[in-house]
Parts: structure tokens; C-alpha cells; sequence
């Protein structure tokens, strides 16, 4: 090579090749495409996605098996660790304006377009001949009442104690965290099994909330909008806190396999980020889509 | 010096071992930027290919009033895969081939921080290409809302429209993937020395389109989501009648689309600032100015999205503010012209081929821009919007603009990827010819739209003729010259015609930076140390 290398560096970290991103991605397609043609009725039948979903989540385990082997194997030194830390925050960033897009929606429907069919400012003769006598408000269903009258849930019911829930949670987690720098495996693990324990128990009330909503209140996906910006935000919420618990597990059951050293732990510091930031949003959920 | 890194010696074996796999393999396995970036770049020429296949179907069928070949749908759903094909097959995934081939070799690393990720990212788009074009072979035709895929009308698509949305998302994932390794790659895989404002300008104008598809691609991926569900779950998003509005999808979606327009525009920036002043042989004018106008065009870019629904009825504060901040762009982007043109003064100027297109590029790239301000005003906007005065404004920035630009990074580098140098006849050929032909093309765009001619409509007034037949005969003269361009880089590619692997290491006397002091071709993995920094190939970037 026609360069002199810098001194005191580490070489670069360069994986060999790999075939799993390109069976990711055919599993993924077999999915989807099995989810689209099912939406639209298609008659292909449930295979492709039974058969896409799985191949999935075979391929993400046995592609997180390798790294977790370069890991363990000591193939990555002080640099890769920082591209994980980097590229980890990238990613929960890329969630957070995931998230933004539905909260702006929420946003949009309170503040704008639910006055607007009401006729406020310039908007008067969208409600005079279109929606003539209907009257901003929230919760709303707009003005045709899409999915019929429908009661919400009170913020400080079942939510208060999610909040509880996931707050505690995120304390175990750092306690957890502390125990794993000071060197004690035990008091880690026993830590972690009570955050998923916070997790599980987040996830069932949700559950139980979601059921009440649709079989006593009448809220559902069809309630107008506010229907729509309530289930979707907290259905991906929810998502987002059940991948969450599944990789709260997964490094579990690593901890108690001996992974992860006191000084250099960072597949579990990552999972420590994404579930705070599961709980950030939870906050963000519980003040403007219960309580306010 | 090379030698003192025992401790990594294992991982040193492991890569002396895995050569590349030998066949298909090779390319469905590989983690090596180099293999990636030429996977990104053939990819971005096929869908470049059929995305202009579909061009010339609208320009035949506008050659003349009235309808001669396509039905008025067919003819929507060309526009509409038209523009979704070039856009995220064509344009994107040519910048992030470039991106993979320099990134690493400008700034002293390897590869990208994560090359299974960056394969990932790449296999996505022929999957998710191939399922977006199978909608053109079912029932209810493919997609033909237009690419923005506004309701209601966009839920009105048949079977396509599933399809057509996942697609969506998968490319959404694929640009995030690649945006996360950009970033990391370059603010984590630098070679000691090299501080961020010693960075060439193409990595600087990556960075900060890499920040930006990290923060909208998301919000795109939210904004189709919602149409999914209000189309098979129920919900109101876009439902007057349910409390939501069809406008709401309109701002989630240019909240995306308008740094959209920018992610297609800013390694072009790159691009041109690291050729002209090779062939001008003069350090950049105004290196710190050109990185701030880039970030300040970044942020800008995230609050002028309602320019493009100026005549949808907002509020007069909205339109007043969005035209406002829209017009304070045309600062940065004055900055940066004029920095291109202050670099070539008094240069000792040379027009080899990447030289002419990028000379194009700050002339036509121009031209967009005013049309651009005209467009940003909200009062005359009334006037303009949805005719193919919009259309001639943003061809002009992404034709003789983006791809212009991507053509002339591949003349400018293909020296360095391949050892053989392109025929500087043909090239010239190729360029005079590009240049007349889009200009012929869209330039009585801008009279037609002016004079009335609404977009996305497959038939038109008798007095719009002349326009049109200008307009087809330079698109089909602009397509037929880019044979041009692919025989001349196939042929650099293979050793056609009897090209040798001759490419010193400094393929242009002017041009400075690390990937110029490796060999013609560069090494597989090009640094598998951190090299040394040359003094002088860095401040002749930066000017400090």
C-alpha cells in the first residue's frame, strides 16, 4: 500500500462477508407482500406471511448471534464500540421522528382541523354548508360521528399506573446498570428480571385497556379521529414496548450466560437507551393523548 | 509503521482469508463499500433506464393533442412511478453508491462503520423496486395519484395500493440504514488529523443529507402509514367527516419531501465543490462559508414544507411565513454559487468532461433556483401551481442539476475505481449532447406553464403544441445520448476496446485529497490502517 499508517491506532474492524441481510430482505418481502395481498383480499392465503414473519425473526437472531460472537470473541476494540454508541442514537432518533409524525397528526386534529369544520376563522363556510351546526370539541369523532358515540379512558386510572409501571421500570434498569459496573452478576440479573416483570405488566394492563375501550366504551380504531391518533400512538407505543421487553430478555439470558464485562457492555447499555426511550415517549403519551 | 498493531492480529488473519467470494455470492454477500457502491451505482443506471422509459412514454404521448398511445390512466401511473423511480432508484441510490465508493477513501478508513448494514440497505431497493413495479401488471393498474400520493384520491388505487406502500417503508428503511452509516462512518472512522473542518466538501454535504434522511424518511413512513390504515383499518387521519383532514397528509408528507428535495440536491453540492476546483486548479474560495450554507440549508429545509401547498388553503400567517423562510434559501445557495464561481477566477481553467458538466450543473442548477423563487412567492404561486411551470422548475434542479452532477462524479472518479480512463471524445460528445437535449426539453416547459398547461394531464390545447414537440424531441435526443455515457463507462468497467488499466494514482494534476494518493484502481479494502495525512492534500482542500 502507497500510505504509511498513523501511529498509535487500531486497525479498522471489517466483518467477513454475510448472506443475512439479503435473506433479511426476502423474508421481509414475503411478508409484505403476503400482508398486501391479504389486505386486498387476494386469496393467496396466510403462508407467506407465517413463512416470511418467521424466516425474519430466524434471520435476525442468527445475524445478532454473529455479532454477538465478534463481540464476545474480543474482535472489537474501542472504536467499534463507538459506531454502536453513535449509530444506536441515529436510530432512536430516526423512532422519535417516527413518533413526531402521529403527534403532529394528534396535534393537527385538536388544535386545527377539528375547530376548522367548526367553522373557526376563515373556515366559517366549511361549516355553514358542509358541516352546518357541528361544534369543536375534544374528544371528537368529527362531524359525522364516525363510529358512534364513545367514552375515553381517565388519565388517572389504568394510565397512572402504566406510568408507574414503566417510571419503576427505568429505575431497575439503572440499578441494574450500577450493579453490572460494580461487578455483581447476580444482583444484575435479579435487577433486569424485575424490569421485564415491569414491562409484562405494563404490556398486560395496556392489553386489558384496550379490551375495556372496545367491548365497554366503544372506542376503536373507527372513532373518528380521535379514535385513530389514540390507537395508533399507543398501539406503536405498545410495539415499541414489546420488542423492547423481548431484548430486555434477550440480554437477560446473556447476563446470566457471563456476556458483558463490568467495563465494556454496550448490548446492554443500547437496550438500556431504547427502553428509556420507550418510557420518554410513554410520558409524552400519557400527558397529551390521556390527560390533557 | 504498518506493523505495530499486534494485538489485532487475529482479525488481521480472518481478512487476509475472505478475499471476495468468487460469482453471484460475491455480490450477495459482500460487506465491502467498494463492491457496494458500484452494486448502488448499477442499480441507480437501471432504474434511471426504466424511470426514463416511462418519461418517453408521457413525452410520446405529448408529443400532440389529443390521446394517440396511452389511456389517461396508464398515462398517471407513468408520472407517478416516474417521478417514485427516479427519486428513490435513480438519484438516492446514485449518491449513496458515491457515498460508499469516497466516503471511506476520503477520510482514511476501510470501509463504511457498518458493512452489513450498508448491504442491507442496498439489497432492500431491487426487492422493494421489484414489488413497486409488479403493481403495473395488477388489477386497477399501478399507483396513479402522482408521488405524493395524496388522499383521497391516492386511496382510490386498487390492488397496487398495499404494495405500493410497503415498498415505501422497505425504502424507507434502506435510506435510514445507509443514513445512520454515513454519519457514523464520518464522525467516528476518521484518520487522525483529520478535524471536521479539514472534511472534503462531499463528505460535508453527505453528512448533512444523512442527517436529514435520518430525520425525515421516518416521518414518511408515519405519513403512509396513515393512508394504509385510513384505507383498510378505519381511521379518520384524512377524513373530513371523522374530525382529520386530507391536508393533514399533505404537511406530514412535504414535512418529509421538502428535505427530501434537499437530500437530492446536496451531495450534488459535494460533488461540484470538490470538482471545480480541481480543474481549476485553485484551493475551494470560501471552504468554512461553503460548510455553514450547507448546514444552513439543511436546517432551513425543515421549515418551508407549505410552499408546496400554498393554493391548498392555510391560514394567511402560513402562507406568509412559509414564504418568507422559503425565499431566506436563496442566501445560502447565493453563497454557494458564488463561491463556485469565485473559485474558478483567475484559475487556470482545463474543460475535461466532469469539468463541463459541473459548469453546467452551477448554470442549469441556477436557472432551477430562480424559477424556484418565483414559485415561493405565495401570490404569483396561484398562478403557477400544478402547471408545468413547477415541472420545468424542478427538472431543471434535478436533471441538469442532480444527475448532472452524478455523471460527472462518475467521469471525475471512474479513473480511480477502475484504472482505465473514459474517452474524453466521447465524452464531450455526451456532454454537448446532454446539455442541448435538456435544455430542449424543459426549457418551453416554463412558456407552456406559464401560458397555462396543467401537469399530469395526458392531453392539452392546440396552442401548447409547439411547446410539447420541443419538449419530446429533446427528451428522447437526451435519452438516446446517455448510450453515449454507459458504452464509455462499460467500457472503462471491462477494458472495452482495448482500454488499458494505465490511471496514474493522481488521475487529474489539480485534484487533492487521500483517495488520490492510493493506486488507480484502489486497493480492496483502500486503508486498513489509518493513514498518515498529507499536509498539503488537506489544505489545498480547505484552504487552511
Amino acid at each position: 500500500m502507497a500510505t504509511h499508517a498513523a501511529p498509535n491506532t487500531e486497525r479498522y474492524f471489517v466483518p467477513a462477508p454475510s448472506a443475512w441481510p439479503f435473506v433479511l430482505t426476502a423474508a421481509l418481502i414475503c411478508l409484505l407482500a403476503g400482508v398486501s395481498s391479504f389486505l386486498e383480499n387476494d386469496h393467496v392465503g396466510p403462508l407467506p406471511i407465517y413463512f416470511g414473519g418467521a424466516l425474519a425473526i430466524a434471520v435476525i437472531f442468527l445475524w445478532f448471534r454473529d455479532v454477538v460472537h465478534e463481540s464476545e470473541g474480543g474482535q472489537y476494540g474501542a472504536q467499534v464500540d463507538r459506531t454502536y454508541r453513535w449509530a444506536m442514537s441515529w436510530f432512536i432518533f430516526s423512532e422519535v421522528m417516527f413518533f413526531g409524525a402521529f403527534f403532529g397528526a394528534l396535534f393537527y386534529a385538536r388544535n386545527l382541523s377539528v375547530p376548522w369544520l367548526a367553522g373557526e376563522g376563515t373556515k366559517m363556510a366549511t361549516n355553514l354548508f358542509l358541516w352546518s351546526g357541528f361544534e369543536a370539541g375534544w374528544p371528537s369523532n368529527g362531524p359525522a360521528h364516525v363510529g358512534g358515540a364513545f367514552e375515553t379512558i381517565p388519565a388517572f386510572s389504568v394510565p397512572l399506573l402504566n406510568t408507574i409501571l414503566l417510571l419503576s421500570s427505568g429505575a431497575t434498569i439503572t440499578m441494574a446498570h450500577h450493579a453490572l459496573k460494580a461487578g455483581k452478576r447476580l444482583p444484575t440479573v435479579l435487577w433486569m428480571w424485575a424490569t421485564i416483570g415491569f414491562g409484562v405488566a405494563f404490556l398486560w394492563f395496556q392489553a386489558h385497556e384496550y379490551i375495556e375501550a372496545y367491548t365497554e366504551l366503544n372506542l376503536t380504531l373507527h372513532s373518528g379521529v380521535y379514535g385513530s391518533t389514540f390507537f395508533m400512538l399507543t398501539g406503536f407505543h405498545g410495539m415499541h414496548v414489546t420488542l423492547g421487553t423481548i431484548m430486555l430478555i434477550t440480554i437477560t439470558l446473556r447476563l446470566m450466560k457471563g456476556h458483558f464485562k463490568p467495563d465494556s457492555h454496550f448490548g446492554f447499555e443500547g437496550v438500556a437507551w431504547y427502553w428509556h426511550f420507550v418510557d420518554v415517549v410513554w410520558l409524552g403519551l400519557f400527558v397529551v393523548v390521556y390527560w390533557l | 509503521m504498518a506493523h505495530t498493531h499486534d494485538d489485532h492480529a487475529h482479525g488481521r488473519d480472518d481478512h487476509a482469508h475472505h478475499g471476495p467470494d468468487k460469482g453471484i455470492m460475491r455480490w450477495i454477500k459482500t460487506t465491502n463499500h467498494k463492491d457496494l457502491g458500484t452494486l448502488y451505482l448499477f442499480f441507480s443506471f437501471t432504474m434511471f433506464f426504466l424511470g426514463g422509459i416511462m418519461s418517453l412514454i408521457i413525452r410520446a404521448e405529448l408529443f400532440h393533442p389529443g390521446l394517440q398511445f396511452v389511456q389517461p390512466e396508464f398515462f398517471n401511473s407513468m408520472t407517478t412511478m416516474h417521478a417514485l423511480l427516479m427519486i428513490f432508484g435513480g438519484v438516492m441510490p446514485g449518491f449513496v453508491g458515491l457515498a460508499n465508493w469516497m466516503v471511506p477513501m476520503m477520510i482514511g478508513c476501510s470501509d463504511l462503520a457498518l458493512p452489513r448494514v450498508n448491504n442491507w440497505g442496498f439489497w432492500i431497493l431491487p426487492f422493494a423496486f421489484a414489488m413497486m413495479l409488479s403493481t403495473l401488471f395488477m388489477e386497477g393498474g399501478g399507483p396513479a395519484g402522482g408521488w405524493t400520493m395524496y388522499p383521497p384520491l391516492m386511496l382510490q388505487t386498487g390492488n397496487a395500493f398495499p404494495f405500493l406502500i410497503f415498498s415505501i417503508h422497505l425504502l424507507g428503511i434502506s435510506s435510514i440504514t445507509g443514513a445512520i452509516n454515513v454519519v457514523v462512518t464520518i464522525l467516528n472512522m476518521r484518520t487522525p488529523g483529520m478535524t471536521l473542518l479539514k472534511m472534503p466538501l462531499f463528505v460535508w454535504a453527505w453528512l448533512i443529507t444523512a442527517y436529514l434522511l435520518i430525520a425525515v424518511m421516518p416521518v414518511l413512513a408515519g405519513a403512509v402509514t396513515m393512508l394504509l390504515t385510513d384505507k383498510y383499518f378505519g381511521t379518520s387521519f384524512f377524513s373530513a367527516a371523522g374530525g382529520g383532514d386530507p391536508v393533514l397528509f399533505q404537511h406530514v408528507f412535504w414535512f418529509f419531501g421538502h428535505p427530501e428535495v434537499y437530500i437530492l440536491i446536496l451531495p450534488a453540492f459535494g460533488v461540484v465543490s470538490t470538482i471545480i476546483p480541481t480543474f481549476a486548479r485553485k484551493s475551494l474560495f470560501g471552504y468554512d462559508s461553503m460548510v455553514y450554507a450547507l448546514a444552513s440549508i439543511g436546517f432551513l429545509s425543515f421549515i418551508v414544507w407549505a410552499h408546496h401547498m400554498f393554493t391548498v388553503g392555510m391560514p394567511l400567517a402560513g402562507e406568509l411565513f412559509f414564504m418568507f423562510a422559503t425565499m431566506l434559501i436563496a442566501v445560502p445557495t447565493g453563497v454557494k454559487v458564488f463561491n463556485w464561481v469565485a473559485t474558478m477566477w483567475r484559475g487556470s481553467l482545463t474543460f475535461e468532461t466532469p469539468m463541463l458538466f459541473a459548469l453546467a450543473f452551477v448554470i442549469l442548477f441556477t436557472i432551477g433556483g430562480f424559477s424556484g423563487l418565483m414559485l415561493a412567492m405565495t401570490p404569483v404561486d396561484f398562478e403557477y401551481h400544478d402547471t408545468y411551470f413547477v415541472v420545468a422548475h424542478f427538472h431543471y434542479v434535478l436533471v441538469p442539476g442532480a444527475v448532472f452532477s452524478i455523471i460527472a462524479a462518475i467521469y471525475y472518479w471512474i479513473p480511480k475505481w477502475t484504472g482505465r480512463m473514459y474517452n474524453e471524445r466521447a465524452g464531450q460528445w455526451h456532454f454537448w449532447l446532454s446539455a442541448i437535449f435538456i435544455n430542449l426539453t424543459f426549457f418551453p416547459q416554463h412558456f407552456a406553464g406559464l401560458a397555462g398547461m396543467q401537469r399530469r394531464v395526458p392531453d392539452y390545447a392546440v396552442q401548447f403544441t409547439d411547446f410539447n414537440v420541443a419538449s419530446s424531441i429533446g427528451a428522447f435526443g437526451f435519452f438516446f445520448a446517455q448510450f453515449i455515457f454507459i458504452f464509455n463507462i462499460l467500457a472503462c468497467c471491462y477494458g472495452w476496446f482495448g482500454r488499458k488499466q494505465n490511471a496514474p494514482a493522481r488521475v487529474w494534476e489539480g485534484a487533492r485529497g487521500l483517495e488520490w494518493t492510493v493506486s488507480s484502481p484502489a486497493p480492496y479494502h483502500t486503508f486498513e490502517d489509518p493513514p498518515e495525512l498529507p499536509e498539503s492534500e488537506l489544505t489545498a482542500i480547505s484552504g487552511h
